[in-house]
């Protein structure tokens, strides 16, 4: 039997000591940052077994096998899972090892660590072959991991991305730390595997490194550099982007209690911003990102903005933001960045009081089943308002018109601001407008306004619905019969509508019954917002002309000869600048019907 | 005085050098656009709030500039965009009336 202690572990038990501190103290300060209904709610959450079960399931898979990463692309991917599951498991048949030979130390934390310099081969350890066969293959899948990574960061293009972030200086001091522990540990295996014992991958090392040395004077040395590597890796990790190893695990359980952001800083909020990797997924996603300026506005830099406390930055990247939310739908961790912002907004405090006690919107003379709302932006593009109506005219049904001279605004806008308060009591307006039309189907041609009438109205008995869907569900019924032409159309994806609301098959069914359909470079959840989005509160006219020319290339990509897209504001933001012709849905199909 | 059955208008007269117009001058630093507008009325015209308050960004640039008070126009504004949509200079209203009621009477404030 070997020592039980040397001196070299000191580095990794001082940074394991620390990190694990830091993590348990950070994690008792964000709960206590939850509002006390949250945090009930939340506590409640662990103990039932419906979600406790989802909660491990969503950790093993997300935090170390990365199932979302290899759907994106598999060398990216393998990258990961072989660091953190090869990783996990040299750590869990670390502890296996010592639990089967060397029982009494299982304590020591630091004893399934270095358990190759602490524990001799013995008659008792040459039955853990397949223990020691394990080991080696572990190490091995993490050091291809470790090979693939120091790839990455030159030709970060075959892992399919185009645009990376640029790291920080303690970034790197955790990213070379972290690329250093595994060859270490190698080494200093390699250097005592005569003693240790050892497989496939040590055995040899050892006869290379000894035929070589011939000596063992830098077998401690190299277990002191192993030690060391861990140990500063561990020092760094909450003030880098591996921050988002453990917070990852809090964040999992958070969402899945279905928690939302209450403050851009504090609870659910703060959780996010330490559980983003940095990975800079997010900049490729960002519409704005066609214009190399706008980079630095992308989600990624606004959570590492977040973390300095860089307000003045802080403010900028939220202001600017669309909220299309692509950097939501490709984040791997699921960061949720526009509702960052958003909670970011509402903190603002505003000199001018919003009343809106005098606001009167119109109810229709006529009652019917059906109401149609058409909302601000249908109001700006009469072409579609009067496209619905002639298809509602042509299906035969009775409906009333609810804002013809003129209505309230949705409040979609006034949330996408930050302020809330007014919102809910534009909102009350709007729905008591709503409620007076007796309608029990609510029909709707703008995704913004069909996005906050399905999650914020609360509209009981009102089946709430875009008319991309309605007017699928006619034709499907044969109330409209459109014929088919040879035109060519792209169907773009407006963001409430994909994204927002899910819903992507219906519009494309529709338009296959009067058309035929291409498909964008980038399409469904990968869709490009248009760029007119009423999101970005600074963006201006001259800066959305190149966005918006960036989204009409990857929607032309296949040469269509039009356009097609459901969302009012889109259309008029593409027909500003787009060389074929775009109409809304309904616009294609009344006029094939 | 005889009552002849009306009255003088009461004067319209604007004193630029009495009013103040520091938040005129703020607009300029933070939306320098503002001074783009030809006041043709686009925004008045779509204006979903004009019934409810008289908001009109024309007449809101124009108070602005003579130091009139425009927070009751601005109570009404929905922030629904579409004057953003429609202005032909490309003035961004809608940053413009949130800057309006972030800064208005910052001064007295602080």
């Amino acid at each position: 039997m070997r020592p039980d202690f040397h001196p070299f572990v000191i580095p990794f038990c001082a940074g394991m000591a620390f990190v694990l501190g830091y993590c348990f103290f950070g994690m008792i300060h964000i709960l206590f940052q939850l509002p006390r209904r949250d945090r009930r709610h939340f506590l409640l959450s662990l103990v039932n077994p419906k979600t406790a079960w989802k909660n491990i399931r969503d950790i093993f898979l997300n935090c170390l096998i990365h199932v979302k990463l290899w759907k994106r692309n598999p060398l990216l991917g393998y990258m990961h899972s072989s660091i953190a599951f090869g990783w996990f498991m040299l750590i869990l048949l670390g502890h296996v090892e010592v639990l089967l030979f060397a029982p009494g130390h299982l304590s020591k934390f630091y004893y399934p660590i270095f358990f190759n310099f602490f524990v001799a081969k013995s008659e008792e350890t040459i039955g853990g072959a397949v223990l020691f066969f394990l080991m080696d293959f572990f190490l091995l899948v993490v050091l291809s991991g470790i090979t693939l990574a120091i790839i990455k960061r030159v030709r970060s293009l075959w892992f399919g991305m185009r645009r990376t972030t640029r790291p920080s200086v303690l970034d790197m001091i955790g990213l070379y730390s972290l690329w250093a522990i595994f060859p270490l540990r190698l080494l200093a295996e390699g250097f005592t595997a005569h003693i240790s014992g050892g497989s496939f991958l040590i055995i040899p090392l050892n006869w290379i490194v000894r035929g070589f040395l011939g000596n063992e004077v830098n077998m401690v040395p190299t277990w002191w550099a192993y030690s060391i590597a861990l140990g500063v890796f561990m020092a760094v990790l909450p003030f880098t982007r591996y921050m988002h190893i453990p917070s990852e695990m809090l964040l999992i359980p958070f969402r899945n209690a279905g928690l939302c952001i209450r403050h851009p800083r504090k609870g659910f909020a703060k959780i996010q911003v330490l559980s983003c990797p940095g990975c800079g997924v997010c900049i490729d996603a960002c519409p704005m990102s066609a214009k190399k300026a706008n980079i630095k506005d992308t989600t990624v830099y606004l959570n590492r903005q977040i973390r300095r406390r860089n307000e003045k930055r802080i403010e900028e990247i939220s202001d600017k933001c669309m909220m299309c939310g692509k950097c939501t739908a490709l984040c791997q961790v699921g960061v949720d960045g526009p509702l960052i912002r958003q909670a970011q907004r509402s903190m603002r405090k505003y000199a001018v009081e919003k009343d809106y006690s005098a606001a009167v919107s119109p109810t229709p003379v006529e009652k019917a089943e059906v109401a149609y709302f058409a909302g601000c932006m249908t109001q700006l593009t009469p072409g579609i308002s009067r496209a619905v109506e002639s298809l509602l005219k042509k299906a035969g049904v009775e409906y009333a018109f609810i804002d013809r001279e003129g209505g309230l605004c949705c409040g979609r806008p006034l949330m996408m601001s930050g302020r809330i308060k007014e919102a809910r009591e534009l909102m009350q307006k709007t729905k008591e407008s709503i409620l007076a039309s007796g309608c029990k189907t609510l029909l709707l041609s703008c995704p913004i306004c069909y996005r906050v009438f399905r999650e914020e109205y609360e509209l009981e008995g009102i089946e709430v619905i875009h008319h991309s869907v309605y007017f699928y569900n006619l034709v499907k019924e044969g109330r409209l019969k459109p014929t088919r032409s040879d035109i060519h159309f792209v169907y773009h994806d407006p963001c409430e509508l994909g994204r927002g609301s899910g819903i992507y098959e219906e519009p494309r069914k529709l338009l296959r019954t009067s058309c035929y359909l291409v498909e964008a470079a980038k399409n469904r959840e990968e869709s490009v917002c248009c760029s007119g989005s009423l999101g970005s509160l600074t963006l201006g006219f001259a800066d959305r002309k190149e966005l918006t020319e960036a989204a009409l290339r990857n929607l032309t990509s296949d040469i269509p000869d039009a356009i097609a897209t459901a969302c009012p504001l889109c259309r008029s933001t593409f027909r500003r600048y787009s060389d074929i012709p775009v109409s809304d849905i309904a616009e294609v199909i009344d006029s094939r019907t | 005085m005889t009552d002849f059955g009306f009255t003088r208008a009461k004067s319209s007269t604007v004193n630029l050098d009495e009013v103040d117009t520091s938040l005129y001058r703020k607009m300029l630093q933070v939306e320098p656009d503002v001074k783009r507008c030809m006041e043709c009325g686009s925004c008045s015209a779509v204006c979903t709030a004009a019934p409810l308050s008289g908001m009109s960004v024309r007449k809101v640039i124009h108070a602005l500039e003579r130091g009139v008070d425009i927070a009751p126009m601005l109570s009404g504004c929905m922030l629904c965009g579409k004057c953003t949509m429609v202005c032909p200079r490309g003035i961004n209203t809608r940053h413009l009336i949130l800057s309006l009621e972030r800064y208005y009477k910052e001064e007295e404030k602080a």
